[in-house]
C-alpha cells in the first residue's frame, strides 16, 4: 500500500508498504530516517519515540497505514521543531540564512556546525550520551516534557522519562541534562 | 619486548587544551543527538537482502531432517542455507574453544540455536520462508545443572572433546576447573572462633544492550566480503569468520559500525558469519537485524552460579580462612567460560587478606543458554557471595560490618590467593571509609504536603503503598576486579598515529581498531593525542581491520591498553617530529640539541617554556606516521593444581553503600541511593569516568532486584526473552548515584590510570542485597531477589 | 494482509461485518507487538484511528460514556474526579508513550487478565457498548470476560465505548509489578466504595484466568459495614474486618505460577492491596463525611 504523511515538516510518500509494517520501519528503511531506533519493537524501551500529531508515541507500535495524512516529528527534525517553537510562527528561515547554513557545511566526523535544540545540546554537555542508542527517543520525550512542564521536579522528570530505557548511563547524567536544559530554557539562553 | 609504560620525565602537553584530565565532550555526541550516527542496524545498501535465522525450538535434540524446499520455492527468497551448505571444513567458531557450530550439525544443544539461514528481499518474506523450513527433531533429555551434567551416565554435551582443558577436568561436561590452594585452610579453620557457611545463587543476567545484534555484509568484487558490524573486537571476529568462509583474512574487510552498547554481549560472534555466508552465496549485500526476542538467543549471558562458602574469623575479627566452591553454568558452548572460571577462582575471596584458602571454580556444559562475557565476569558472582559472608561473619564476631571489612582489607603488598602480590595502591579500607562518610539521604523523602508521592516509594507509579510497610535499610559492599586479559594472554593493542598540516594547522589522526561501544574511548584517544602531540585538532579514524588489533573492548582494558598504544605511538611520532625539527631548524637555536623538548599548544617548546618553532612550520611538507603495537607487562597462567601464578596485570576497586526502602508486606524495593567510591588511578576524562561508574552501578542494581533470564529446568527453554518480562531498571528504579573518585596512580600503567568499567558492577549488587537484608532481617541467599522471596511466597 | 481504513464508525462496522476475522487496531499497543514478533498474521487489519468518535467522551448524569480509543493519558488528566479508580489504573499503564496511544477499548478487546483497566472497571461498575451492523448492545462488565483472552464480543462486533458509573465515593487502585514503572501487572486490585447504595465493589487483575470480582469479600464487607453502622458513624473499620475482607479477596484469586510471580505471592499481594485500598478509601470516605458534617 501507499502511505502519505508529513515528517519533520516535509510531505513524504512511501510505496509498496507491507500492511504489517510499523511507522518505525517506514521511517528507518523507506524514508532514510534511521534516527528513531529499534531496540525492542514492543513499546518497552522508548528508543523509537516520535511525535505523532504532537504526541510522543512509540513508532514501533503505530501501523504504517495509521499515519496516513498525519504529522510526524523525529529526532532528525527536533532542532528545527524546537527552533520554530522558540520563535513562534513568525520566523521562518530567510533564504539567505538557509544558503549560508548550507555553505557552512558540516564536519563529516563530528557533526560540528550542526544546529541543535537546547535539549540536544544539554545531552552532549552533561555527558548523557554514551552508546547513544536510547538518546533519540529520550530527546524526543524530554523535549516534549519541557514543552509541557518547563520547570520539572526530579520526580516529574523521572516519571516523564520512565518509558525510555537506557543501559549505559544509570540515568544520572540524563537527569543532569534535562535539568540543564530546563535551567537554560528558563534563563532564556 | 613489552613496554611497561614507565612514567616519562616530562609532563607533556599540560598547556594544550582538551588533553587528558579534562572532561572533553564526545566527538560523536552531535551525530548521536541528531540521529545521524550510523549504528550497525542503520546500514542500508541498494538491492540489499534481509537475512533471517531459523532457530531451534527445543534445547537438546538430534536433528532427524531439514527440508528447505518450500522456503526456497518462495518468491523473493534468494538463498536458504543449512550446515550442508557451509563452504569449507571449518564449521565451528568460538573465542577460545571452537565448539560452536555456525549452523547446527546433527544436533542442537540449546534453545534458540541457529539451524538455517534465509536471505530474502523483505524481512517479512525472510520470516515467512524461515517458518516454512521443516525441521524434525528427536528430543534428548536436557542437562540443566551440576548433578545432571556430572552424573556418571550423563549424555555428553560435546563428544570427543580435544580442547586443552579436557585433560584436567573431572568430567567432559565440565569446561574448565581451576582450584586455588594456598596455606592450609583446614588447619587454619581450627584457629577460627567463628565460622559461617553459606550457599548462594546468582541468576542469569543479560547484557540487554539497547542496540540489538545487526550488520551488513557486502560482497566485494575480488570475491571477498566487507562487513559493517557492531562488535567488541574486530580482529577476534575476523579470525573466526574468515576460515568458515574459506577466505584469507585480507579478503574479509571489517568496519566498525555504531555500537549500541555491548557489556560483554558482543564478544562472541552472533550474525557476522551468517550475513557473510548469505552475501557470498547471493552476490548481494545482506543485512541482518535481530529483534529483541532473537537478541536474547543471539548472545551469551552472564553465567548463573551456585556458590558455596565457608569463612572463619578469630574473636578479634581477623579472617582465618576461606573455603569456597563456585559452580558456573556455561550452557551449551564454551564462549568465555574458561576465563570466567579463572576470574571467579582468583578473585573469589574478594579484596581481603587471607593466608589460608581452599578454592575451586568450575564451569559446566549444560543445555542451558550459552553464557560468557558480561561486565565483571566471574568477579561479579563471587562478590555477591563473599560480601554476604562478610556481613554474616561481622555479625557473628560482633563487629561493625564496615569496620570488619576495613580490618581485613587488602592493601598494597598483600599477597593474593594466587601468590601474586598486589603491587599498586589498593585503597580498600579508604574506599569503604569514603562511602560511609557520605551523608545519608533524608528519611521519608516521599512525604509531601499533598500526601505520599508514590513515584518515590516502592512500587512507584503502581500505587501500592503510601508508606505502609515501608522500612529503610542500609548496606555496604566492596569488590575487586582484574583489569585486562589475564593468565598469560598476549594482551596488546595497536595504534596508528599520523601528524600533518591541514589548512595551515597541525592535525593528528589516530587510527585504531578499538571498538567504541559507548564507553568513550574515542574521546580519550583524542585527549591523549592532544596531550602528547600538543595539537588541538585530532581526527579519530573509523575503526577497521586496516590497522592492527586493538584487543577487546572488555575487561576494563581499553583505556589502559589501547590508550597505552595511542600514547606510545604518539611518543614515537613526537620523536620523529622533533627529528624533523632538528633537521630543519636545529642550526637556528642550540636548544634543539640540548633541551628537553615538548609539543605544546601547536608549538615546539623547551621544558623551560621557550618556543622554538610552530608545529605547522616543522611539519610543512611532511607527514609523520607510526603504527605500533603496545603491550602491558606480561602475565602468566595459573597452575592447574594450585592456582598459583602472576595471572593479573592490574586490579580495580570500588565500594558501594546502598540505601533502600522495602515494602516489607509486598516485597517491593525502592533503592533510594547507591553511593560509590572508586579508585581510578587517574581520571583521563572525569565526566566519562563518573558516567561509567553510574552505569555499572545500575547494572548491578538490576541484577539485585529484577534482572533474570528464567530457564525452565524441565525443558531448558528460555521463558522470558523479551523486554516485557526481562526487566531492566527504568529511570524510576534508579536512584541518585553520588560518586567519589579517588586517584591513586598505578605506576605500571599509562598516566597511572586504572581500568574502571567493571568494578562498580561488582559491589553494587551485594550492597543492595545487604540493604534489603538490613531492612527485612531475611537471609536472602539469591539474586535477583524477587517479591516472593521477601514475603515467604516463593 | 489487508489494511482497512474506515473513515467513520458506520464504515468500520460494515468492514467488520464483511470481514469478521479483521483485527481492529487503534492504539496498536497490543496488536503491533503481536505483528512485530510474528505471533499473529491477521488477514485484515481494521484501523480505527480515523474514527474520531472513538476518542471522545461524554460525562452524563450517572455515568461517563468513554470512547473505546480515548487514550489513558486523557483519562488521567480529564476524568480523575468522575472515574478516580480508572484514572489511577490508567496511570499505571506501561509508559507515557503507551498511555498516549492505548485506550480502554484495547484492554477490553484483548481481554488479557493482566489488562490494567479491568479491575477499575469491575469495581466502578461498567457496561461495554458494542455494536455491529446488526445493532448495538450493552454488555455488563461482569459478563464481558469469558475466558483467558476471550470476551463476549460476537465476531462482527466492535467496541464503541464503555459506560462507567461516575464515582459516588472514593475509589482506589493498586498494581504490583517488579519494577517501579513500565511493568505488566503481577496482580492488581481495584476497590470502589458506593455510599449511595452502601455497597463496595472490587476488581482483581492477573490473579485468575479472567479479571474477577471478589464477590464473597464484597458481601462480607457490605454486611459488616451495614451491621456496624459504619456508613453512618464513619468509624475506623476494625482490623479484624479489614483482615477478613483481605483474606476473602485473596481467596477469590485463582492464580498461576509464571515468570512474573508465583501463585502464592499473587494471593498474598492481593490480600495486602485489598487491605490497603480499603484503608485508603475508607479514610477518604470518613474525611469527606466528616467535612460534610462539619459544614452542615
Amino acid at each position: 500500500m501507499r502511505v502519505n504523511f508529513t515528517v519533520n515538516g516535509r510531505p513524504q510518500e512511501a510505496d509498496d508498504v507491507w500492511e504489517g509494517e510499523s511507522l518505525l520501519y517506514v521511517l528507518r528503511e523507506r524514508l532514510g530516517l534511521p534516527g528513531s531506533k529499534n531496540a525492542c519493537e514492543q513499546g518497552e524501551c522508548g528508543s523509537c519515540t516520535v511525535r505523532l500529531d504532537g504526541v510522543p508515541v512509540c513508532s514501533c507500535l503505530v501501523a504504517a497505514g495509521q499515519v496516513e495524512g498525519r504529522d510526524v516529528v523525529t529526532v532528525e527534525g527536533l532542532a528545527d521543531f524546537a527552533k520554530q517553537r522558540a520563535c513562534g510562527s513568525t520566523c521562518g528561515t530567510p533564504l539567505d540564512e538557509a544558503k549560508q547554513w548550507a555553505a557552512k557545511g558540516q564536519d563529516s566526523q563530528t557533526g560540528e556546525g550542526t544546529e541543535l535544540s537546547p535539549i540536544q545540546q544539554a545531552f552532549i554537555d552533561a555527558g548523557a550520551v554514551q552508546c547513544g542508542f536510547c538518546t533519540p527517543g529520550l530527546l524526543v520525550a524530554a523535549d516534549e516534557m519541557l514543552e509541557r512542564n518547563p520547570n520539572p521536579t526530579d520526580a516529574d522528570i523521572r516519571e516523564a522519562l520512565s518509558g525510555n530505557l537506557c543501559r549505559c548511563t544509570g540515568y544520572e547524567k540524563i537527569m543532569d541534562a534535562v535539568r540543564l536544559a530546563a535551567a537554560r530554557q528558563s534563563e532564556g539562553v | 619486548m613489552p613496554t611497561t609504560g614507565a612514567p616519562t620525565k616530562i609532563t607533556q602537553g599540560s598547556q594544550t587544551k582538551g588533553g587528558i584530565g579534562e572532561s572533553t565532550l564526545r566527538p560523536d555526541g552531535t551525530l548521536k543527538v541528531t540521529g545521524e550516527f550510523a549504528y550497525s542496524s542503520d546500514m542500508w545498501h541498494e538491492d540489499m537482502l534481509w537475512g533471517q535465522i531459523l532457530r531451534s525450538t527445543v534445547a537438546h535434540a538430534e536433528i532427524v531432517s531439514i527440508d528447505t524446499s518450500e522456503a526456497l520455492a518462495m518468491a523473493g527468497v534468494y538463498a536458504v542455507m543449512t550446515y550442508d551448505d557451509l563452504p569449507t571444513d571449518v564449521k565451528n567458531y568460538g573465542l577460545e574453544i571452537q565448539d560452536t557450530p555456525v549452523l547446527a550439525h546433527g544436533k542442537v544443544r540449546h534453545h534458540g540455536e541457529p539451524v538455517a539461514i534465509v536471505a530474502a528481499d523483505h524481512p517479512e518474506t525472510a520470516r515467512r520462508a524461515a517458518a516454512k523450513i521443516k525441521v524434525e527433531y528427536r528430543e534428548l533429555p536436557v542437562i540443566t545443572d551440576e548433578a545432571s551434567a556430572t552424573a556418571p551416565d550423563a549424555i555428553l554435551i560435546h563428544e570427543g572433546r580435544d580442547d586443552h582443558h579436557i585433560g584436567h577436568v573431572p568430567h567432559p561436561n565440565i569446561v574448565h576447573r581451576q582450584p586455588i590452594i594456598r596455606g592450609n585452610a583446614e588447619e587454619a579453620a581450627r584457629r577460627a572462633d567463628f565460622v559461617v557457611k553459606g550457599e548462594y545463587t546468582f541468576g542469569m543476567q543479560d547484557q540487554a544492550f539497547l542496540g540489538p545484534e545487526s550488520g551488513l555484509a557486502v560482497p566485494d568484487e575480488d570475491g571477498g566480503v566487507h562487513l559493517y558490524i557492531a562488535t567488541q573486537w574486530l580482529h577476534s571476529d575476523l579470525k573466526q569468520i574468515a576460515p568458515v568462509l574459506g577466505l584469507p583474512e585480507s579478503k574479509v574487510r571489517m568496519t566498525l559500525s555504531g555500537v549500541g552498547g555491548a557489556f560483554g554481549g558482543r564478544e562472541d560472534i552472533s550474525m557476522q558469519i551468517h550475513a557473510c555466508l548469505l552475501a557470498l552465496r547471493t552476490g548481494k549485500p545482506v543485512k541482518i537485524v535481530y529483534n529483541r526476542f532473537e537478541s536474547f538467543f543471539g548472545h551469551v549471558h552472564r553465567h548463573p552460579a551456585k556458590l558455596y562458602y565457608e569463612h572463619g574469623a578469630t574473636k578479634d575479627g581477623k579472617l582465618t580462612h576461606v573455603k569456597c566452591r563456585i559452580v558456573l553454568d556455561g550452557g551449551a558452548y564454551a564462549s568465555a567460560s574458561p576465563a570466567v572460571v579463572g576470574n571467579a577462582s582468583s578473585l573469589s575471596i574478594g579484596p581481603y587478606m587471607v593466608d589460608d584458602v581452599d578454592i575451586e571454580a568450575i564451569a559446566l556444559y549444560t543445555n542451558n543458554p550459552p553464557c560468557g562475557a558480561m561486565r565483571g565476569f566471574g568477579a561479579v558472582q563471587a562478590c555477591f557471595a563473599y560480601e554476604a559472608q562478610m556481613d554474616k561473619l561481622a555479625d557473628e564476631v560482633g563487629m561493625d560490618r564496615v569496620a570488619f571489612r576495613q580490618l581485613n582489607a587488602m592493601e598494597q603488598g598483600t599477597i593474593m590467593p594466587t601468590g601474586q602480590p598486589v603491587d599498586s595502591p589498593a585503597p580498600v579500607a579508604e574506599l569503604l571509609r569514603r562511602v560511609k562518610a557520605m551523608p545519608l539521604p533524608p528519611e521519608r523523602q516521599w512525604e509531601s504536603s499533598e500526601g505520599a508521592d508514590v513515584r518515590q516509594l516502592p512500587g512507584g507509579l503502581s500505587n501500592t503503598t503510601h508508606g505502609e510497610g515501608v522500612v529503610r535499610g542500609v548496606g555496604y559492599a566492596v569488590g575487586i576486579k582484574n583489569v585486562g586479559f589475564s593468565e598469560g594472554f598476549d594482551d596488546y593493542s595497536t595504534a596508528k598515529v599520523r601528524m600533518e598540516v591541514v589548512g595551515g594547522e597541525p592535525v593528528a589522526t589516530v587510527h585504531t581498531a578499538m571498538a567504541e561501544v559507548g564507553q568513550g574511548g574515542v574521546t580519550v584517544h583524542a585527549q591523549i593525542a592532544r596531550t602528547e602531540l600538543g595539537v588541538t585538532q585530532v581526527t579519530i579514524h573509523p575503526a577497521d581491520t586496516q590497522v592492527g588489533s586493538a584487543g577487546s573492548t572488555s575487561a576494563s582494558r581499553q583505556t589502559y591498553v589501547t590508550g597505552g598504544a595511542v600514547k606510545n605511538s604518539c611518543e614515537l611520532v613526537r620523536e620523529k617530529v622533533l627529528e624533523i625539527g632538528r633537521r630543519k631548524f636545529g642550526s637556528y637555536h642550540p636548544a634543539w640539541a640540548t633541551a628537553e623538548l615538548l609539543l605544546e599548544g601547536g608549538k615546539v617548546v623547551t621544558d623551560g617554556g621557550e618556543v622554538l618553532a610552530d608545529l605547522a612550520e616543522v611539519l610543512e611538507g611532511e607527514t609523520v606516521e607510526v603504527e605500533a603495537e603496545w603491550r602491558h607487562r606480561p602475565t602468566e597462567a595459573f597452575d592447574l593444581r594450585t592456582g598459583q601464578g602472576f595471572g593479573h596485570v592490574q586490579y580495580s576497586f570500588a565500594a558501594h553503600r546502598a540505601v533502600v526502602e522495602v515494602d516489607t508486606e509486598l516485597g517491593l524495593v525502592k533503592v533510594i541511593e547507591l553511593a560509590c567510591a572508586q579508585d581510578v588511578g587517574k581520571a583521563l576524562n572525569p565526566l566519562s569516568v563518573v558516567g561509567q561508574i553510574q552505569g555499572g552501578t545500575t547494572q548491578g542494581l538490576g541484577v539485585a532486584v529484577m534482572e533474570e533470564i528464567i530457564v525452565d529446568p524441565k525443558t531448558a527453554k528460555v521463558r522470558n526473552p523479551s523486554f516485557t518480562d526481562y526487566l531492566i531498571p527504568t529511570i524510576l528504579d534508579t536512584p541518585t548515584i553520588p560518586v567519589d573518585v579517588l586517584e591513586l596512580a598505578d605506576d605500571h600503567a599509562p598516566y597511572g590510570l586504572r581500568g574502571i568499567g567493571e568494578a562498580p558492577t561488582l559491589s553494587s549488587t551485594p550492597a543492595v542485597l545487604a540493604a534489603i537484608r538490613n531492612a527485612t532481617g531475611l537471609e536472602l541467599n539469591r539474586t535477583p531477589v524477587r517479591p516472593e522471596h521477601l514475603t515467604g511466597t516463593a | 494482509m489487508d489494511f482497512l481504513r474506515p473513515a467513520s464508525w458506520e464504515e468500520a462496522l460494515a468492514a467488520k461485518a464483511e470481514h469478521p476475522t479483521a483485527v481492529p487496531i487503534a492504539g496498536g499497543t497490543d496488536v503491533m507487538v503481536e505483528i512485530n514478533f510474528d505471533h499473529r498474521r491477521p488477514e485484515y487489519l481494521l484501523d480505527l484511528n480515523r474514527v474520531t468518535d472513538l476518542t471522545e467522551w461524554e460525562v452524563g448524569q450517572d455515568s461517563v460514556r468513554l470512547g473505546a480509543s480515548v487514550p489513558y493519558t486523557r483519562v488521567m488528566e480529564n476524568l480523575r474526579a468522575e472515574l478516580p479508580g480508572l484514572a489511577l489504573a490508567s496511570h499505571t499503564v506501561a509508559s507515557p508513550q503507551i498511555r498516549n496511544r492505548g485506550g480502554v477499548g484495547g484492554n477490553l478487546g484483548t481481554a488479557s487478565p493482566a489488562g490494567d483497566a479491568h479491575p477499575a472497571l469491575l469495581a466502578a461498575g461498567a457496561e461495554v457498548e458494542v455494536e455491529s451492523v446488526r445493532g448495538s448492545r450493552l454488555i455488563p462488565i461482569d459478563d464481558f470476560y469469558t475466558g483467558v483472552k476471550r470476551n463476549a464480543l460476537a465476531p462482527d462486533e466492535l467496541i464503541r465505548a464503555v459506560h462507567i458509573k461516575k464515582a459516588d465515593g472514593p475509589q482506589q487502585y493498586s498494581k504490583v509489578g517488579t519494577r517501579n514503572a513500565m511493568v505488566i501487572a503481577v496482580c492488581a486490585f481495584g476497590l470502589a466504595l458506593h455510599p449511595e447504595t452502601r455497597t463496595v465493589r472490587t476488581g482483581i487483575g492477573s490473579a485468575a484466568p479472567t479479571p474477577v470480582r471478589a464477590k464473597a469479600a464484597e458481601e462480607f464487607l457490605n454486611a459488616a459495614l451495614e451491621e456496624g453502622g459504619f456508613w453512618d458513624n464513619g468509624k475506623i473499620i476494625t482490623p479484624s474486618v479489614a483482615k477478613q475482607f483481605a483474606d476473602l479477596c485473596a481467596a477469590a484469586c485463582n492464580p498461576i505460577d509464571d515468570v512474573r510471580g508465583t501463585a502464592s505471592y499473587r494471593r498474598h499481594a492481593v490480600g495486602i492491596m485489598a487491605r490497603r485500598t480499603l484503608t485508603w478509601t475508607w479514610e477518604s470516605y470518613r474525611g469527606t463525611a466528616a467535612r460534610t458534617e462539619g459544614v452542615a
